[in-house]
């Protein structure tokens, strides 16, 4: 296998003479653009934090601006910190961290705080953690883990139907909290996991047709029969995209009021003249509906600059699973690219209006310790990943 | 591998198109559209009602005032589109303004169908703390206001009711038309009399307050984006003088009798008083009608309160019309003021016989003994000379019989001269058993018969003869002043015509009417002989089939040169002696006790 020679070339080189202060705090290997990228996102989140939620906490304006900033800060650190790390450690500790991720998602029932009905986090002293954001990385450094472990165990079916299992047990846990949006990133991250650990073709297929079937299940068969599956507000929201411009007190009209918001956004922003996002007809606007905030504040230019950093961090990180010096790293650099995507484009596509109200944040964008801490630890992997492949390719190439 | 990143790459180039493109349509494409629609979210506009001005009389006392009032009011299109969720919020508004459910969805119906999409007005003069509780539990009532309005208030009640009209929410038929187009439903329009008459200068013009709100409709903090301060209407001066008004609205309701009143200058056609009785509060409009208001005001159709008989009453004038037949006689050449004719008590014409009132027989009479005692022989004789040439109806016409006259009221009524054509046309198309004869005219010549006609135009024909020839247009509207009182415009409407009246006619037919009311054996020198001031006035009596006498009194004063003229009548009054003259004398008593002339005495006359 091709990983596997190239391992052996990165194995056999022996340079530790010669090291500089930027290779000693692992900053020359460092992927710049991806850490650019992550860090211009929270810093635009912050500006528009900033300006956006000056009224929303009375007495504090800056309540928002300060925390995501610290956040923001802590979040570099981690990633630094984590750059340093080989994360092929958390291969070896795939049971520890899997029993963690389980146990953790789960014991938010007992000791969980409880907000509009969902037990999601647990409350700390400065901010509430929730398990499920840092679990989206946990899941995806475990199953890889499992994945590479098991590689020759089994039939290729009984792998398929094991790595499915592993991936669906905390994401049901998720979906019980319930956290619907969440559950489906567990989801996919398991099928990326799987998709870059070569399991194959038909059995995604097979997996596609259950999919769809289970949709069809849950949306129109369960409640047709008289046992939902999904909670009312659940399914409105999942449906409600479909006919947007229904009656305003429908769920249909907080994304309604974000299309709007974005469009009056026009091609350069209203600034402060913005009123959509201001004025609370655009609900959610710090977290979920943030990317509305964008649209309506900064207009096109803005918005295409958002997205544009998503895309430059995808590149990079879809980049750092080509360079990855073992299967291990192509699987959680795999990983972690296509759940961020999923994230970015589940959001920003219910920001306008063509994808389902799921409750996803938009990662570093969106306000929220447990995610942004969660993504730039992820990005903190990437980096990791990158640092090792170069470690192990210096002299043979000059990138 | 190498398939499966390309293949993610791939997967991930197609997702941010996607994005791409829809960001692109949402804000470069169609982005005008949502700003249009972001800016009309976040706006609430309210009308600023302006209040309609004040009507005043000629010494500048308030006829017509405002005052404040908080209505109750629902925006349908704010509630609840849940049925069981709007019941709820219905029932607990109806339990609020002390109505039922029924009664709620009752008021609403009938508003919308006046006005659909208008705030409905639930009830009026609500108290402040139904207005503190609404705005305590603002969410437990979607689409409710509490909104101050103003209501016309009446500080002396129903003092010239039917001058003054009435207002109410424009219709649907008056919004279609170019005078009230600045309009929207529920905005107030005067209904009624001079209120719609000079609504235009009446009504003010409303204001708006445009705020910014947020998405609970709660005004933002310096959401304030414009605001138009509300015009008030301006004030409306009328001619009435208190005085006179007070006292013919006094004297019809002492009798008791269904009649009007109308006091004018002979002169300019200015109005100094006019009413009419049963009268009615104009209060009464300001809130919903009770079913025995309904009944009183509109289904009464013998009290009629609603109507104004003065100006819109059609009645036989019995002697009072005298004064156009001799008119006629004199201008047509059929007499001079000195010929006699001898009164028998009756004359015969076509086998129908004629007779004085009582039986009485005057005997040879000149003009001014004639309308002294009014003698009817003396008048039949001129109705029969003139059966057929038609002098006695082009008279009646002139001094404005039987046409309309200009006023500044909104509801008059025509009336009718009969003529031959007339009759003769009638009895052509089978409406009447026999064409125009002699006796038809004889009637018209002493105010019987079909002639139609109400004090206003009697009023007119009286004054045109006294002033010599000026056919005056009657009018209530004297000025328009800002709120400040400064006169903006006066209103002195031309004559509606010239009549050409010869002055030695004049004098004698006045010298007539003179001896009529304060001169031994004048039909009315019982009321007026003792009166100060030199009057010139005519009885009237007139039947009516299947009602009682018509009483009438006409009466130019001060006598030579009149100033006013006043017309009384009354439904089943018996003589005009009676009941018309006596209402007539309260009016001129309180005229000329206000307005004294310098000389005085039954038989002296004026100065000048």
């Amino acid at each position: 296998m091709m990983y596997a020679t190239r391992a052996r070339h990165g194995r056999s080189e022996p340079f530790a003479v010669h090291v500089g202060i930027g290779e000693r705090l692992g900053l020359a290997h460092l992927d710049w653009p991806l850490a650019i990228a992550a860090v211009a996102l929270v810093a635009f989140s912050v500006f528009t934090l900033g300006q956006a939620t000056l009224h929303d906490v009375p007495g504090s304006p800056h309540y928002y601006v300060d925390r995501q900033a610290l956040y923001g800060l802590l979040g570099l650190l981690g990633m630094f910190v984590l750059s340093r790390i080989d994360y092929s450690r958390f291969r070896e500790l795939r049971v520890g961290i899997y029993t963690f991720l389980c146990a953790s998602v789960a014991l938010v029932f007992v000791f969980g705080f409880a907000a509009r009905g969902s037990r999601r986090s647990f409350e700390l002293p400065f901010f509430s953690f929730q398990p499920s954001e840092l679990g989206k990385l946990l899941l995806v450094l475990a199953l890889a883990g499992f994945v590479i472990d098991g590689a020759r165990r089994g039939s290729a079916r009984q792998r398929t139907v094991r790595y499915l299992c592993l991936g669906l047990a905390p994401a049901a846990l998720v979906f019980l909290q319930p956290d619907l949006g969440t559950s489906m990133v567990f989801a996919v991250a398991t099928l990326a996991v799987m998709y870059f650990g070569g399991v194959r073709w038909t059995h995604f297929a097979v997996i596609g047709a259950a999919l769809v079937a289970s949709i069809a299940l849950v949306l129109v068969v369960a409640p047709a029969i008289g046992t939902p599956i999904l909670k009312g507000y659940q399914e409105q929201r999942l449906t409600s995209f479909l006919h947007p411009s229904e009656d305003a007190r429908d769920a249909g009209y907080q994304q309604h009021q974000a299309q709007i918001a974005i469009g009056s956004g026009e091609k350069t922003g209203r600034g402060n003249q913005a009123t959509q996002t201001r004025l609370d007809f655009v609900p959610e606007r710090h977290t979920d509906f943030i990317f509305a905030v964008i649209g309506e504040r900064y207009g096109f230019m803005g918005a295409a600059f958002v997205l544009s950093l998503y895309a430059l961090l995808f590149w990079r990180a879809l980049r750092i699973v080509t360079l990855s010096k073992n299967s291990y790293g192509t699987l959680v650099a795999g990983g972690i690219a296509v759940s961020l995507l999923f994230q970015v484009f589940v959001n920003v596509g219910m920001n306008l209006g063509i994808m389902p109200i799921t409750g996803i944040p938009l990662p570093l964008m969106s306000y929220g310790g447990s995610s942004v801490l969660a993504t730039f630890l992820a990005v903190g992997v990437l980096q990791s990943i990158n640092i090792q492949a170069r470690l192990s390719q210096r002299g043979r190439f000059a990138w | 591998m190498a398939l499966r990143i390309a293949v993610v790459g791939g997967v991930a180039v197609a997702l941010f198109a996607v994005l791409f493109l829809r960001l692109w349509d949402l804000q470069v494409v169609s982005g005008a559209e949502s700003l249009a629609e972001a800016q009309n979210n976040r706006t609430r506009e309210y009308r600023v009602v302006a209040p309609r001005g004040e009507i005043l009389d000629r010494d500048g006392n308030v006829l017509v005032a405002n005052r404040t009032s908080l209505a109750l009011q629902l925006n349908t299109q704010k509630l609840p589109a849940d049925p069981a969720e709007e019941r709820a919020e219905l029932t607990r508004l109806g339990s609020l303004a002390h109505m039922s459910l029924k009664k709620v969805r009752k008021t609403i119906r009938e508003q919308e169908e006046v006005a659909a999409g208008a705030p409905i007005t639930l009830r009026r003069d609500v108290g402040y703390d139904l207005v503190y509780y609404l705005q305590e539990n603002q969410r437990r009532f979607p689409g409710v206001q509490v909104q101050t309005v103003f209501v016309r208030s009446y500080p002396d009640g129903s003092r010239a009711a039917h001058v003054l009209g009435s207002v109410g929410e424009v219709s649907e038929e008056e919004l279609r038309e170019p005078a009230y187009k600045s309009l929207v439903p529920g905005d107030e329009v005067g209904k009624g009399g001079v209120e719609y008459t000079y609504d235009r200068y009446l009504r003010g013009k409303p204001g708006l307050t445009r705020i910014q709100v947020n998405a609970l409709g709660q005004p933002t903090p310096g959401g304030q984006l414009v605001s138009e301060q509300p015009v008030p209407g301006d004030n409306l001066k009328l001619s009435l003088d208190p005085e006179v008004q007070a006292a013919g609205e006094s004297a019809l309701a002492a009798q008791g009798l269904r009649g009007a009143f109308i006091t004018m200058n002979v002169h300019n056609g200015e109005i100094l008083g006019l009413g009419s009785f049963p009268t009615y509060d104009p209060s009464v409009f300001t809130r919903p009608l009770t079913q025995a208001q309904v009944n009183s005001l509109y289904l009464d159709e013998v009290a009629a309160p609603l109507t104004d008989r003065a100006t819109s009453g059609l009645y036989p004038t019995g002697s009072t019309f005298k004064l156009i037949t001799a008119m006629a006689a004199l201008e047509g050449g059929v007499i001079t003021p000195q010929k006699t004719i001898f009164d028998s008590g009756s004359i015969t014409v076509g086998g129908q016989k004629f007779s004085n009132a009582g039986g009485a027989a005057f005997g040879s009479v000149d003009l001014v003994n004639a309308l002294r005692v009014s003698s009817d022989v003396y008048f039949y004789e001129l109705g029969l000379k003139m059966w057929n040439t038609g002098q006695l109806q082009r008279w009646a016409s002139k001094l404005g019989i039987g046409r309309p006259t200009g006023i500044d009221l909104p509801e008059q009524a025509e009336g009718l001269v009969p003529s031959k054509q007339w009759r003769d046309q009638l009895y052509r198309e089978g409406e009447t058993e026999r064409p125009w004869s002699a006796g038809d005219n004889i009637q018209l010549a002493t105010g019987q018969g079909d002639l139609q006609t109400n004090p206003l135009q009697m009023a007119i024909a009286y004054a045109t003869v006294a002033n010599g020839g000026t056919v005056v247009t009657p009018h209530v509207g004297m000025e328009i002043q800002d709120p400040a009182g400064r006169v903006l415009k006066e209103f002195a409407p031309k004559p509606r015509r010239h009549v050409h009246i010869n002055r030695v006619y004049r004098d004698a037919i006045l010298a007539g009417l003179h001896e009529a009311a304060q001169s031994p054996g004048g039909t009315s020198f019982g009321v007026f002989g003792n009166f100060p001031v030199a009057v010139a006035g005519k009885t009237g009596t007139a039947e009516r089939t299947g009602h009682g006498d018509q009483s009438w009194y006409v009466v130019l004063a001060p006598y030579p040169n009149p100033r006013i003229v006043t017309a009384v009548t009354t439904e089943e009054g018996g003589f005009g002696a009676e009941s018309a003259a006596p209402a007539a004398l309260q009016i001129l008593e309180a005229y000329f006790h206000k307005h004294p002339t310098g000389a005085a005495g039954p038989n002296g006359g004026s100065p000048g």
